[in-house]
């Protein structure tokens, strides 16, 4: 029972890291109506970015969050002017299609340079020993730090002129460009926070677990799953049912192989989506 | 009336022409390079019934065609079925089993619907590296004595190239003849605007998981067929999910909607891959190239070459649809 238990809060500590992949989608998602198929390449740069800088600096991985969020950020602002500025407002099927070419050539460099085998961030915080547990410093930092990033990103959004404006574009885009808010500047920061929010946990979970170039797919299809259990354009909800997304898998992981995972998730969301259509199918239509 | 079409003729000679090049001179090296792009032409215009048709983005559709290779083999190897009737079994199977998916995920308009069939590569990929039946992650492999009811491997590989030929020539049929349907109308009302449609008396659950089921058939046919050609199946190859984005790719390059296109973007893809694999510099870098070739086609010229072709020459609507 305390293994389950044990599992459990694992799987809470890394389902917050989870939920800050999913908070980025879920923004995007929210606020310009546009899936963004970047989500899990751009997880994947972060686990590379967050590579490349501990063998260069050689510090604590998890101030190197900085450095790996800003370059999220300018990221990010390529992205939207290379495949989502021209897709807003047009049908669905462009920006699917304008993401995923996106996505199909940041993997392409990726494997052309680091080829698909998997690399690690050999760095390692002492941990907590409980019993016959030991939970690690590197899942519990992790997941202090994910919720950190979320708290300043709630403060951004409701505590700040700018985090308004976003909140007002995602309301009603015509009413905010009535009030003289510049809804493409608005959308370009929304859409570059959204990136760093998966980069930044593409950076944590590279100090977790070994990752490849692909790795980035796994974590997008949970934060699909995550987003949609949330309900759309709502980043702490998002949060949230990352959170419950860990625990479900710590909770179900000790009795069933870890390739199972994928299988599970996809079921929860079918069922989701179709037990719950009636709000979300409103906005999809919108 | 179908035999009206000029297409529908120009696809005869299509299949006619990749029977007789490689037959002429014994070539098997054109032959392997053909049976690629019949396949891919097989794999886009099959795609292009949900996306250019229907106006749903399926990512997963390689699922049909990984899944129609491992009931093919299974029935081949394990239970020693003849290959006709195990890759016919195969289609019906994925195409029933795409109808039971279909009539669950299809309530799911748009967006929704291409996420979830991201979510059914990536579960059905994950079922069949767990299944123990097929081999689990290892797969498995076609019994030489397979080959022998087919006069040998030698001929078996001839007889395979001719049946994805055939494949290929019922997939661009089935294509124009859903185009000319009523059915094929509904479907295009669909893309259009599904609640008008609905309105209209479209019955748009039960039409998306036809065309959906229907989409399905005659890729996992040729699936049998190209693992039974290939002498294995593992996971990774079967559901390779690169090969389903480049799906997506050829159909948007040819022209999305349209038969000809399906079929002139697989094969103008085909070739500029099997270029970039080839040559030292680029092969690394195909990838890169496809994505910049999807984005570019999306943001200028979403019609593909087809679209482009009408615009040069409006009158070449008449012959290619």
């Amino acid at each position: 029972m305390s293994g389950i238990l044990a599992s459990m809060i694992d799987g809470l500590l890394i389902g917050s890291v989870y939920g800050l992949a999913a908070m980025g989608l879920s923004l995007i998602w929210g606020v310009m109506d546009v899936i963004n198929l970047t989500h899990g390449s751009m997880i994947a740069l972060g686990m590379f970015g967050m590579y490349m800088l501990f063998h260069a600096l050689a510090v604590n991985a998890y101030i190197l969050l900085v450095p790996a969020i800003i370059g999220g950020l300018i990221l990010g602002t390529i992205v939207y002017w290379l495949s989502v500025n021209w897709v807003i407002d047009r049908p669905i099927l462009m920006s699917l299609l304008s993401t995923f070419a996106v996505n199909m050539m940041v993997i392409g460099i990726g494997t052309a340079i680091w080829s698909t085998s998997p690399y690690n961030v050999n760095f390692s915080l002492p941990g907590i020993t409980v019993g016959a547990y030991t939970f690690t410093g590197n899942h519990m930092a992790a997941a202090v730090s994910a919720f950190v990033i979320a708290l300043l990103l709630q403060f951004f959004l409701y505590r700040t002129r700018a985090g308004k404006a976003i909140r007002a574009v995602a309301d009603n885009r015509d009413a905010a460009e009535l009030m003289g808010i510049s809804s493409t500047r608005v959308l370009m920061v929304a859409f570059a926070i959204g990136i760093a929010l998966a980069v930044a946990s593409g950076a944590l979970v590279s100090t977790l677990f070994p990752f490849t170039i692909l790795s980035g797919s796994t974590y997008q299809l949970k934060s699909f799953v995550v987003t949609v259990l949330a309900g759309l354009g709502k980043p702490f909800g998002a949060l949230l049912a990352g959170v419950l997304l860990g625990l479900l898998e710590g909770a179900v992981s000790p009795f069933i192989a870890v390739s199972w995972i994928p299988l599970i998730e996809f079921g929860l969301f079918v069922v989701v989506l179709i037990v719950f259509p009636r709000g979300i199918f409103g906005r999809a239509t919108a | 009336m179908i035999l009206r079409r000029p297409l529908f003729w120009l696809i005869l000679v299509l299949a006619a022409l990749f029977v007789w090049l490689p037959l002429r001179s014994n070539n098997v090296a054109l032959r392997e390079d053909l049976i690629l792009v019949a396949v891919a032409i097989i794999l886009t215009s099959n795609l292009n019934l949900m996306i250019g048709y229907t106006g749903y983005v399926n990512f997963g559709h390689i699922v049909f065609y990984g899944l129609g290779g491992y009931v093919g083999v299974y029935l081949m190897t394990v239970r020693s079925w003849h290959l006709i009737p195990a890759a016919l079994t195969s289609g019906v199977v994925v195409s029933l089993l795409a109808l039971l998916f279909g009539l669950g995920i299809l309530r799911l308009r748009g967006a929704y619907f291409a996420l979830a069939t991201i979510g059914v590569l990536v579960a059905v990929q994950a079922f069949v590296s767990n299944f123990e039946s097929w081999g689990r992650s290892t797969g498995m492999y076609v019994s030489f004595e397979s080959y022998a009811p087919l006069g040998g491997p030698k001929h078996a590989l001839w007889t395979t190239y001719y049946l994805i030929i055939a494949i290929m020539a019922l997939s661009l049929l089935l294509s124009l003849g859903i185009k000319l349907s009523k059915f094929g109308l509904g479907l295009f009302a669909i893309r259009e605007d599904e609640d008008a449609a609905i309105v209209l008396g479209v019955n748009a659950t039960v039409f998306k998981a036809i065309i959906y089921s229907v989409s399905a058939f005659l890729p996992a046919v040729a699936g049998s067929l190209m693992f039974f050609k290939n002498g294995m199946i593992d996971p990774s190859i079967a559901f390779e999910y690169m090969l389903s984005l480049e799906g997506i790719v050829m159909l948007m390059l040819g022209g999305q909607g349209t038969v000809a296109g399906a079929a002139l973007g697989a094969g103008l893809y085909e070739r500029l891959r099997s270029y970039l694999l080839t040559s030292p510099r680029l092969s690394e870098f195909h990838l890169v190239i496809a994505g910049a070739l999807l984005l570019l086609v999306v943001r200028f010229a979403p019609g593909g070459v087809i679209g482009w072709l009408y615009r040069l020459l409006p009158r070449s609507h008449e012959v290619i649809e």
